[in-house]
């Protein structure tokens, strides 16, 4: 894990010590001013998308992390199959979500009385009069969102994982997936889930059904998938992709 | 401006922003334009260098979201049918039913995940946004206080789950039945309300440096 060195500073490596001029004596604003005219082009520039701050565009090797001097976001982090990895585990997820919607989620029973329910339940729990729209809220937020974001992913990453071009509107098929990426709460569900186990447990005898294991696994590998992806990192490679 | 950039910055390293060098840094991929440019030819979003409206999309989602707050903590969240008998339980009063049953934990993580955590999202927004506009240059702390309450945000409708999967589980006739109150609709909206106004927020009006235009 390395820190990018702020654009105007001359030394090779990251480092976190004051800035030197080494040739010229410009202001910082008036070198960019400068560099702009003569190279016409800030295409080695990148501005932190969360404090504006200006960092040159390192050469990182794979594996390596590039931060935000000052706030710390990671900027780039290039990955070996990344993007196979991503379009693997987001077919995976897919798969996982079919099993975790079909599939016997948990059973209740209590003195004779049995009670199955899947994810489909769940959702359909506030479908009762006025608080039908939650319903679709509900279904939206744990299977609905997830899968577009999944389709969306494999949609835009496959083909290039195959080292093809871009698939059409691939940009605003991306950006859609990052639209929707605190929308998708499959995890809060999970969460949510064994607050609810705990809270009858008294009552009755709760048996976790092949759906609850899938959706534990589709969490998983949801939080491993994200840990692939950097936004600016796959913002790059699409544009370079596309021109070639 | 670099003299505040500075004085604020934790690491104390001198630092230049996109629009301090007259350049404009898309808020989605971090590509720079000179300014001027309308949209960002890598990802086409459209190029703003700080978006002061961004404010009033904040306040009014905050709002809306403290609003409906209001309505899930009078109404019930849940209403159990134990043999015949019907009771019904607030937020606050589940709580309290958790902690009866001796499960302290999870009372906790209720308590934390609707209570606590909703509110200090409001104040912690309504903190920032203040602060940006009366003009006062944040520091990293600042920074990460938005951070974490927009990672935290979705957490907090765990409520909802717990009361969608409780009254898809707990239906046995007589026995015991569970139903939803009309409370988890509000619950739901206040978060998602909330989420909206966080998401909204520009994080780089956060370190501007008075000069840097606050005007609404």
């Amino acid at each position: 894990m390395i820190s990018l060195a702020p654009f105007f500073d001359n030394s090779p490596e990251p480092v976190r010590q004051p800035l030197r001029f080494r040739a010229n004596r410009l202001s910082p604003v008036a070198r960019i001013a400068y560099q702009t005219a003569m190279t016409d082009s800030v295409s080695d520039l990148i501005a932190c998308p969360k404090c504006d701050v200006l960092h040159k565009l390192p050469q990182l090797e794979k594996g390596a992390q590039a931060k935000c001097v000052r706030c710390g976001t990671v900027l780039m982090a290039p990955r070996d199959g990344a993007m196979t990895r991503i379009v693997m585990l987001s077919i995976t997820a897919l798969i996982l979500m079919i099993a975790a919607v079909f599939f016997p989620f948990l059973e209740l029973s209590v003195k004779g009385l049995g009670r199955k329910s899947s994810v489909f339940d769940a959702i359909l729990a506030f479908s009762e009069g006025l608080m039908l729209p939650l319903s679709f809220a509900v279904a939206a937020l744990i299977v609905v969102l997830p899968v577009t974001r999944f389709l969306a992913l494999i949609y835009v990453f496959a083909p290039m994982a195959l080292g093809w071009a871009p698939a059409r509107q691939a940009r605003e098929v991306f950006k859609l997936a990052e639209a929707i990426r605190p929308w998708a709460m499959a995890e809060v569900f999970i969460i949510g889930v064994a607050v609810a186990l705990v809270k009858v447990a008294g009552l009755a005898q709760v048996t976790l059904g092949p759906a609850f294991w899938a959706f534990v696994g589709l969490v998983i590998i949801t939080v491993l998938k994200d840990n692939f992806m950097c936004r600016v990192t796959v913002w790059q490679t699409l544009n370079a992709r596309s021109q070639s | 401006m670099s003299g505040d950039g500075m004085a604020n910055a934790e690491r104390a390293q001198p630092v230049v922003t996109a629009r301090a060098a007259g350049l404009v840094g898309c808020a989605e991929c971090g590509h720079v334009f000179p300014v001027g440019a309308e949209r960002c030819r890598v990802c086409g979003t459209r190029l703003v260098s700080r978006d002061m409206a961004s404010l009033q999309k904040v306040w009014a989602w905050l709002f809306a979201g403290m609003v409906v707050y209001i309505p899930a903590n009078v109404y019930p969240m849940l209403r159990t049918t134990t043999f015949g008998r019907t009771q019904e339980s607030t937020i606050v009063g589940g709580v309290f039913d958790l902690i009866d049953h001796g499960s302290i934990g999870v009372a906790l993580i209720v308590f934390v995940a609707s209570v606590v955590i909703p509110v200090s999202k409001f104040i912690a927004i309504a903190y920032l946004a203040l602060r940006v506009q009366r003009g006062q240059p944040g520091t990293a702390s600042h920074f990460h206080l938005y951070e974490f309450v927009e990672f935290i945000g979705r957490w907090s409708m765990i409520d909802v789950f717990v009361v969608a999967i409780l009254s898809a589980l707990v239906q046995l006739n007589f026995v015991a039945t569970i139903h939803p109150g009309i409370a988890a609709v509000s619950f739901a909206l206040s978060v998602a309300f909330t989420m909206i106004s966080a998401n909204s927020f520009d994080p780089r009006l956060i370190w501007d440096a008075p000069r840097e235009g606050t005007q609404l």
